[in-house]
């Protein structure tokens, strides 16, 4: 199975790249998982949690972003975000969604 | 005569430690320099994503927005201009103050109203001396400029835009700032941010290389509301980072000159010092001679 290539941008510069099998992220319409050959798509990107998926079974890079866009044609997804922590949601603050 | 070598030698002194400072300077500039490119390039992926995107949707979609469509219903035009906060820096702010100014007279020609924001101290103490009203001003790490002071700055201009006329709303936003093309050559630049006109980035597209057809999430709407703040805000980063990379080289170079010419001010004060106790001997000489001639005859 094919993987997709992977940009993870900030504005002060490039924050993660690298090849994935599925990335889920937060998008405008709710949850929304890419593998290859997803139709093009260009979404808002809402406070939550990015998954990089390095290859099936794997466990995800984690990062939580609040806020961005994501971009994804032939197999190129690139996201951008205001600001990205790397890691898990911090379990100190209450879930609130 | 002997004030006269007392002088010089003052004066070499403090040639001597002028020239110090200039030399501390020039390193010191030299060193960030390297950062301040390499922030450049960093902040290029992102601006490239935004542009793209935004392109993505203004060639699919049929969709207006207000940072698109140019107003008409007031001419007061914003001008930001982008200085240093710190001079030795040769004409770098003279030079973007005066490109700026042009730019004033030009929109004041065109019946237009401008209305000032500076960054960067120079800017801001030659409008306060003049008694030019601004319509605001950041001042501070004009050499290193952050993300939040691109978002202050692009805040603030992007609310004067969305600003109704007649509560000091404007129809366009030019940006003055210097260009930095390589170490030796940075030039004034002024370019009109808004109303937005896209051009696609610093790569263009390939001929073979066809705009995806994408599919927009939310809706086209949205994303273009998400996209265009961001992306006026990235051009803004970038006129400051390249203002920064701009200031660096320019102070670098000034105090290189600088070092320079107080190396030539002591070489010729030496000359004179030298000169000077030369006469002193002669002219004790010549009256010690004189003394001896006079008792001898």
């Amino acid at each position: 199975m094919a993987d997709i290539e992977v940009e993870i941008v900030g504005a002060e510069g490039k924050l993660w790249s690298g090849n994935a099998w599925q990335v889920s992220a937060k998008a405008g319409e709710g949850e929304i998982g890419i593998l290859a050959g997803h139709e093009p798509v260009l979404s808002v990107l809402k406070p939550g949690e990015v998954r990089v998926f390095a290859e099936r079974g794997a466990q995800p890079d984690r990062w939580q972003v609040e806020g961005g866009f994501l971009s994804f044609d032939s197999n190129h997804l690139t996201i951008v975000v205001d600001d990205a922590v790397p890691g898990a949601r911090p379990t100190t603050t209450p879930a609130t969604h | 005569m002997a004030g006269q070598q007392r002088v010089y030698r003052q004066r070499i002194r403090s040639t001597q430690s002028l020239k110090k400072i200039f030399r501390a300077m020039e390193l010191i500039a030299a060193s960030r320099i390297g950062k301040a490119r390499a922030r450049v390039t960093a902040a290029t992926p992102y601006s490239r994503a935004l542009t793209r995107a935004v392109s993505a949707v203004a060639t699919h979609s049929n969709v207006t927005h207000p940072l698109l469509t140019a107003r008409t219903d007031t001419d007061r035009v914003a001008v930001l201009v982008v200085t240093s906060d710190r001079g030795m820096a040769g004409a770098y702010s003279a030079s973007a103050i005066r490109e700026a100014e042009r730019l004033i007279g030009r929109l004041t020609e065109a019946g237009k109203e401008p209305v000032v924001y500076a960054t960067g101290r120079r800017a801001v103490s030659y409008y306060a001396f003049r008694g030019r009203e601004l319509a605001g001003q950041w001042t501070g790490n004009s050499d290193a400029p952050s993300v939040d002071t691109a978002d202050e700055i692009a805040g603030a201009l992007l609310t004067a835009f969305d600003a109704p006329a007649d509560q000091g709303g404007v129809s366009e936003l030019h940006v003055v700032f210097t260009h930095f093309k390589n170490m030796v050559t940075q030039t004034p630049r002024v370019i009109r941010l808004l109303p937005l006109e896209i051009v696609e980035g610093v790569e263009p597209v390939g001929d073979d290389e066809i705009a995806p057809l994408y599919e927009f999430e939310p809706s086209p709407e949205d994303v273009l509301d998400a996209l265009l703040p961001r992306y006026v805000r990235s051009r803004i980063y970038t006129c400051l980072l390249q203002a920064a990379a701009s200031e660096l080289a320019a102070r670098q170079r000034a105090m290189h000159t600088a070092t320079e010419n107080a190396e030539d001010l002591v070489r010729m004060y030496t000359r004179l010092a030298n000169q000077a106790r030369q006469a002193e001997i002669t002219q004790e000489i010549s009256e010690i001679v004189s003394g001896a001639d006079a008792l001898a005859s």
